[in-house]
C-alpha cells in the first residue's frame, strides 16, 4: 500500500484582486493581474500536511493543471509541506477551455498512476465556483467521496468525515480510496516558513501532458458571453405595508 | 493562509462608504500589493515571491489587525513577534546552523518592506533584532555564536543595539562608556540613551571604550540583562514606534566576562558600522512599506470621496500627485533593492549606497506618506485612519541608524576620498 496522498491546486486569480471583464466578453481579465492558489486549495493541502505528519500517509503530491504559471502554485504547496508535484501541462485554449469534466479525468488518470489512496481537493474554486471536479472524480474513480469537509479523522480503516451541509452538520464514515473535497472550517492553512521555501526549491515537480495520461481535454461546453453583473439600482422607500404589496404587484413580483 | 482567513471576512470587502468603512482601513485588503505599476513583486525570482507572499500575509493577518493598538497601548508585541520567528525572520540573514534562515539582504529587504505594512514600528524593531543577531553570528566565536544566536533567531531572547549616548549620537565614535578590564571581566560604567528595546530585551550588544580615544579604542560587549548594575532609565514617550519601548541603558559598574567581547579589543567600531549597513537598508526597507501601504490607501481613498459633484479621482492635480508618489515609491524601492545586492556581493560601493539608499528613500518615502496624508483631508489626521501611524512610524527613519545629514557625510567622503 502506497499511502500517497494526491492534492489538487488550482491557481486563480488572487481574491483581492479587483474582477474586470475582458472588452469582447470571451471572459475576464487574467493578463498581468495577479494570481495565486485557490483558498480552498490551501485548506486541503493543509490537511494532506497535516495527515502526513500524523503519520497516517507516506507522501504528499501536489498537482495542478494548466500553463507554465501553474508551477507557482505547486511550488506554493511544496513550501507547505508537499513533498513532490505534477504538473500536467494545458496551455492556451486548451486552457481557457479547462473544466471540471476534463480535470477530473485527468486526476483520475494520475490516482491511478501513482496508486493513491486518497485524493483531496478545494471544495470549489473562486473562480468558476463549480463545486464539480471532488464529485466527478470519485465518480470517475466510483470511490466515496467525502465532500464540504469541515474535519477528518481515521477510523479504524475507514475516514470519518463531518461535512458541513444546508441542515447543519453530517458525519459519514467512508471507505479508502476515496475523493474528499475541503471546507472553509476544515483547518487554517499554516504560513510556509523561510526554511521550507527553500527546501522545496529542491523538490522535484515533473511535467505531463493531458495526452501521456490518455486524457481528451476536448471541452463540451462553449463560453457565449461573459458579463458584469447589472448595476445595483437603488432601492424605494415605502411608508406602510399596503404600498409595499403595492409596489411588489407593480413590479409584478407577486 | 491570508485567503481563507480572508474568506470569512470577504462579506466585509464589500463597501468604501467613508462614514461605515473607518474599521476596513485597517483591512489586510489594501496590504497585499494589488497595484501593477507598484506591485513590489516586479522583478523578483519565485522564491523571492514566495518569502514576500509569507511576508505579506503574516503582515496582513497578524500584524495589521493589531497595528494600531500596539501603537495606542505601547504594547511590545512579543507573541507576535515570536510567531514571526517561528517562520524564520528572526535571523533572517544569520547562519543556518546556528538557527537562522541564511537569506540574502535582497531577501531581507523584501521581507521587511513587506511585514512593514503590517506595522513599521513592529518590523523595525525585527530588524534591528536581526542586525544584532548577525553581528554575534558574524563577529562571535563559535562559543559566543553557540551560547546567543539560536535563542535569538528563536526570539526566545529579544536583543538591543547599544552605541548612542546623549553625548555622542552623530559622532558616535567619542563615545564615553568606558569598559576597564580586570581579571577576566571588563567593568563597563556609562549610559547609553535611545535604545529601542530596552529594558525589555535580553541581550545588548554594547558599543563600549576599552582603549584610548576615537574609533579604535571601542570594543563590542555582549551584555545580558541580569547582569548586576544594569539598570534602565523611564520609558521614553515617542510620536512613533510605540511598539517598541526606547529607554537609557545604564552601566554601574557592571562585570562582564572577556569571553562576551565579539572580535577583538579596537574592533568594536568597526563592528558597529558594518552591522549599520544591513541596518539602513532595513530600515529603508521599512519606509518602502510604509509608503506602499499610504499610496494605496491614498488611491483607495481618492476613488470614494466626491467633493464637487465627482470623486477626487477625477481631479488633475490629485492624479498628478498619485503619480508622482508612486513614481517615487519604485525609485525608492529600486535603490533600496540595489545596495541590497551590492552589499551582499560586498562590492567596494556597498557603504556608499547603503548610505545613499537610506537618505533618499527614508526622506522620499516620509513626503509619500505625508502626501498621502494629506490626500485624506481631514480624516488623514484621525487615529482611525492607518496613513497618520505610518507617517509617525516612519519619520524617526530619517533619524536614526545615522542621521540623513550623516549619510551625506559618508557619501561625500567616498566622492572626494578619491581626489
Amino acid at each position: 500500500m502506497s499511502a500517497r496522498v494526491l492534492v489538487g491546486v488550482k491557481r486563480v486569480i488572487d481574491y483581492a484582486v479587483k474582477i474586470r471583464v475582458k472588452p469582447d466578453h470571451t471572459g475576464v481579465v487574467t493578463d498581468g493581474v495577479k494570481h495565486s492558489m485557490n483558498p480552498f486549495c490551501e485548506i486541503a493541502v493543509e490537511e494532506a500536511v497535516k495527515l502526513k505528519e500524523k503519520k497516517l500517509f507516506k507522501e504528499v503530491v501536489a498537482v495542478s493543471c494548466g500553463p507554465q504559471q501553474a508551477q507557482e502554485t505547486i511550488r506554493t504547496a511544496l513550501a507547505m509541506g508537499a513533498d513532490r508535484g505534477i504538473h500536467v501541462e494545458v496551455s492556451g485554449k486548451d486552457y481557457e477551455a479547462l473544466g471540471p469534466l476534463q480535470v477530473s479525468k485527468i486526476l483520475a488518470a494520475l490516482a491511478k498512476k501513482e496508486e493513491a489512496n486518497l485524493i483531496i481537493l478545494g471544495k470549489q474554486a473562486i473562480d468558476d465556483d463549480c463545486n464539480q471536479t471532488g464529485q466527478m472524480t470519485a465518480a470517475l474513480l466510483d470511490w466515496p467521496q467525502g465532500t464540504f469537509a469541515s474535519e477528518v479523522t481515521m477510523d479504524g480503516e475507514k475516514l470519518k468525515v463531518v461535512r458541513e451541509i444546508d441542515g447543519g452538520l453530517e458525519t459519514i464514515k467512508i471507505k479508502m480510496p476515496a475523493v474528499l473535497t475541503a471546507d472553509l472550517r476544515l483547518n487554517t492553512p499554516r504560513y510556509a516558513t523561510l526554511p521550507n521555501i527553500m527546501k522545496a526549491k529542491k523538490k522535484k515537480i515533473t511535467t505531463v501532458k493531458p495526452g501521456d495520461l490518455g486524457v481528451d481535454v476536448s471541452s463540451r461546453l462553449e463560453v457565449l458571453n461573459v458579463e458584469e453583473p447589472p448595476q445595483r439600482q437603488a432601492g424605494v422607500k415605502v411608508e406602510t405595508v399596503d404600498d409595499l404589496v403595492g409596489k411588489l404587484r407593480e413590479a409584478g413580483k407577486i | 493562509m491570508a485567503a481563507s482567513r480572508a474568506l470569512t471576512r470577504v462579506v466585509r470587502l464589500g463597501s468604501h462608504n467613508i462614514n461605515r468603512s473607518r474599521i476596513f482601513q485597517f483591512n489586510g485588503l489594501q496590504r497585499r500589493g494589488i497595484a501593477a505599476c507598484i506591485d513590489p513583486s516586479i522583478g523578483l525570482t519565485d522564491e523571492q515571491k514566495e518569502f514576500q507572499k509569507v511576508a505579506f500575509d503574516f503582515a496582513a493577518n497578524e500584524m495589521a489587525p493589531h497595528m494600531a493598538e500596539w501603537d495606542q497601548k505601547e504594547i511590545f508585541p512579543v507573541e507576535a513577534m515570536r510567531k514571526a520567528a517561528q517562520l524564520g525572520f528572526g535571523g533572517i540573514y544569520v547562519h543556518p546552523d546556528v538557527g537562522g534562515s541564511g537569506l540574502s539582504r535582497l531577501d531581507t529587504s523584501i521581507i521587511f518592506e513587506a511585514l512593514s505594512t503590517g506595522c513599521v514600528s513592529t518590523t523595525a524593531y525585527i530588524s534591528i533584532h536581526n542586525m544584532c543577531a548577525w553581528m554575534i553570528d558574524t563577529f562571535g566565536n563559535k562559543e559566543q555564536r553557540e551560547k546567543y544566536c539560536p535563542d535569538l533567531c528563536s526570539m526566545q531572547k529579544f536583543a538591543s543595539y547599544c552605541l548612542t549616548e546623549p553625548g555622542s549620537g552623530s559622532d558616535a565614535a567619542s563615545l564615553l562608556t568606558s569598559a576597564k578590564l580586570q581579571g577576566d571581566h571588563y567593568i563597563l560604567s556609562g549610559s547609553k540613551a535611545f535604545i529601542s528595546g530596552g529594558g525589555d530585551t535580553d541581550v545588548y550588544v554594547v558599543m563600549c571604550r576599552t582603549g584610548g580615544k576615537g574609533p579604535k579604542g571601542i570594543s563590542c560587549l555582549v551584555v545580558e540583562k541580569e547582569t548586576l548594575g544594569l539598570s534602565f532609565g523611564k520609558k521614553e514617550k515617542k510620536i512613533g514606534w510605540n511598539s517598541q519601548p526606547t529607554r537609557a541603558v545604564i552601566f554601574e559598574d557592571c562585570a562582564v566576562p572577556v569571553t562576551n567581547r565579539l572580535g577583538a579589543e579596537g574592533e568594536g567600531f568597526n563592528i558597529a558600522m558594518k552591522g549599520l549597513n544591513g541596518g539602513r537598508i532595513n530600515i529603508a526597507s521599512c519606509s518602502l512599506g510604509a509608503a506602499h501601504a499610504a499610496v494605496l490607501l491614498a488611491r483607495d481613498h481618492l476613488c470614494v470621496r466626491k467633493q464637487f459633484g465627482e470623486t477626487l479621482s477625477n481631479s488633475q492635480y490629485l492624479q498628478f500627485k498619485l503619480a508622482e508618489m508612486a513614481t517615487k515609491l519604485v525609485a525608492s524601492r529600486l535603490m533600496v533593492r540595489q545596495a541590497a545586492l551590492s552589499l551582499q556581493e560586498g562590492q567596494p560601493d556597498a557603504v556608499a549606497l547603503c548610505s545613499m539608499a537610506k537618505l533618499f528613500v527614508t526622506d522620499e518615502c516620509f513626503s509619500i506618506c505625508n502626501q498621502a496624508l494629506q490626500m485624506h483631508g481631514g480624516y488623514g489626521y484621525l487615529k482611525d485612519y492607518a496613513v497618520q501611524q505610518y507617517l509617525r512610524d516612519i519619520r524617526v527613519h530619517q533619524i536614526l541608524e545615522g542621521t540623513n545629514e550623516v549619510m551625506r557625510m559618508i557619501i561625500a567622503r567616498s566622492l572626494l576620498a578619491e581626489s
